[in-house]
């Protein structure tokens, strides 16, 4: 893995980054001039309506898409090298768990891939699986798990070969509030025990402010960076209730602002 | 409420029994005829109708023989003569399975093949599939004997023209079933394996194979059926080789009616073992993949 030898924070670092999609009806600007900075250690979310282009940064990243113009780094190397290097985790909107996979050998998927040793490998199911407090579920299958469990279950497997960076692509956006409040807090905990760096991409103003030291707004057509804003909260312990706090509303008001000046409103 | 009629083994022997009962009547219709010729010729007359349908019922060469005189059959065909003697229809039923099974093994693995170079190959895709679908088109029927007498020719005899056809059925639905289950896997889970740079073979190993098994399973169950069929026409084209085909073959030409209805039987019990076996196979994949049951 590339460490950055204290050069440079910078987990992530966007500069003039466009990415347009060729289709039959003509092109689709979905990334026009992103530039961004993600230090190590931060929580970022990224915030917009639809086709503002979070879900696909988030992909530029992990090299799921390839940007048309603008240079990106990851981890100091280009996006290509980052993943080859296995230097992100990344958490899909679906779980995506293999269902003939029982919960503890979808957690070991990318230990085999990745070619850990036996020991090894059953070591860090059980810390992973620690992390998202699903002890006792090794051998259930995802079927016998609920929606919110089966999304921990990914977290866990994206946590288990120890990437520094988070990827995660609107993970609770098909829970209800409940559980949503739920997992939000734990993965606070989560990110404070591991000291990893997190994108987030949400559609959520209260998860995007309760969890993150630096917001991204974003707008649609073209998708574009609006405003950056970071976050006044205090770092690490969050409870709930602080989402009722005025410097809270505050952030919450400015994301809004931020998002309703990005709208166009011929639509 | 439950008792017999509860489960599925009541209605099935009700329908059964209606199955045997309308066999019976139909035997007394279709030899009705001949056994008049005899009944004239040894001058009987005025036979009494229930006389006259056990009649029809005896006879040793009938047009449509009596259920009981098939299961007669299939049971000294079975148990009445070593497993070893040509006689025996137990020997026959061996020689049939044999080739049926080494047929359906070389199908399976075929398809299997054909299946994955079609998923993973666009090239491959686009030329074979014509094919794969054209070979389906070819009567069996025509083609068994060429194959049959050509490798005959060349010294190849016995099971393997036999399995070759049973082949030639039987990687058809496993080819068709197991390039939709290699294609099943959602964007979202390659995406996933893209992550962890996982390499081709990984993903088709890890992720590809498993979520086709139930595809294969379906396919198989098919291929199994149709590589007995294979077999018993590969036997229709070398009365030599023996096998429940020879039995059906010579059984017509000596008028044997009650034989070819016995090796018919035994084809079918044969077929439906096997369909059965490859559910049961099923079943334990099931289990092992965690499958909701």
């Amino acid at each position: 893995m590339t460490t950055d030898g204290g050069k440079s924070q910078s987990v992530v670092e966007a500069k003039g980054l466009g990415l347009t999609f060729k289709t039959s009806d003509g092109d689709v600007v979905a990334l026009s001039d992103v530039n961004l900075s993600i230090s190590r250690g931060e929580f970022v979310s990224f915030i917009g309506p639809s086709g503002c282009g979070k879900t696909t940064f988030l992909r530029v990243i992990a090299d799921l898409e390839q940007p048309t113009s603008g240079t990106i780094t990851v981890n100091g190397t280009s996006p290509a090298d980052a993943r080859v290097n296995r230097s992100y985790g990344y958490v899909f909107q679906a779980p995506a768990l293999f269902p003939w996979r029982s919960i503890e050998s979808n957690v070991a998927l990318p230990l085999e891939i990745m070619g850990y040793g036996d020991a090894d490998r059953k070591a860090r199911i059980r810390k992973s699986l620690e992390l998202v407090n699903l002890e006792g579920f090794e051998k259930k299958f995802p079927w016998q798990l609920s929606g919110g469990m089966q999304q921990r279950a990914s977290i866990a497997r994206a946590l288990a070969f120890d990437a520094d960076l988070l990827l995660m692509d609107e993970p609770f956006g098909a829970l209800d509030e409940i559980v949503r409040d739920h997992l939000n807090s734990e993965l606070l905990k989560l990110w404070a025990a591991t000291r990893k760096t997190i994108a987030f991409v949400t559609h959520s103003i209260p998860e995007a402010v309760y969890l993150s030291t630096k917001i991204v707004v974003m707008s649609p057509r073209p998708g574009r960076v609006t405003d950056i804003i970071d976050s006044t909260l205090p770092r690490g312990e969050r409870p709930l209730e602080i989402r009722e706090t005025p410097e809270f509303l505050q952030l919450a008001a400015r994301v809004r602002d931020g998002l309703r000046a990005g709208h166009s409103y011929e639509e | 409420m439950r008792g017999l009629m509860g489960g599925k083994t009541g209605p099935v022997l009700i329908v059964l029994l209606a199955i045997v009962l309308f066999w019976y009547a139909m035997a007394i219709v279709m030899n009705a005829p001949w056994q008049n010729t005899l009944n004239g010729r040894a001058n009987l007359t005025d036979v009494p109708f229930t006389e006259f349908a056990l009649q029809t019922f005896g006879q040793d060469k009938p047009v449509l023989p009596a259920p009981h005189q098939v299961v007669g059959a299939i049971w000294t065909g079975l148990f009445g003569a070593a497993i070893t003697a040509p006689r025996s229809l137990a020997f026959h039923a061996g020689i049939t399975l044999g080739a049926t099974l080494l047929g359906f093994a070389l199908g399976t693995l075929l398809g299997v093949l054909l299946a994955v170079a079609i998923v993973h190959n666009n090239a491959s895709d686009r030329s074979l599939m014509p094919w794969i679908i054209a070979s389906q088109t070819v009567p069996i029927l025509a083609i068994a004997p060429m194959v049959v007498v050509g490798l005959g020719a060349v010294g190849v005899t016995g099971m393997v023209p036999k399995a070759l056809i049973s082949m030639y059925l039987s990687f058809f639905p496993v080819v068709v079933g197991m390039v939709k289950g290699l294609r099943t896997p959602e964007a979202i889970q390659l995406d996933l394996m893209r992550t962890y740079n996982a390499s081709p073979l990984q993903v088709f190993m890890k992720l590809r194979w498993p979520a086709s098994i139930p595809f294969l399973f379906a396919s198989m169950k098919v291929g199994i059926a149709i590589s007995l069929i294979g077999a018993v026409v590969g036997e229709l084209s070398n009365n030599a080789g023996g096998g429940l085909g020879v039995r059906l073959l010579t059984g017509s030409y000596n008028g044997q009616t009650i034989q070819i209805w016995a090796a018919l039987f035994i084809a079918a019990a044969l077929a439906a073992i096997l369909v059965i076996l490859v559910g049961w196979g099923e079943k334990l994949a099931n289990r092992r993949m965690g499958v909701r049951a």
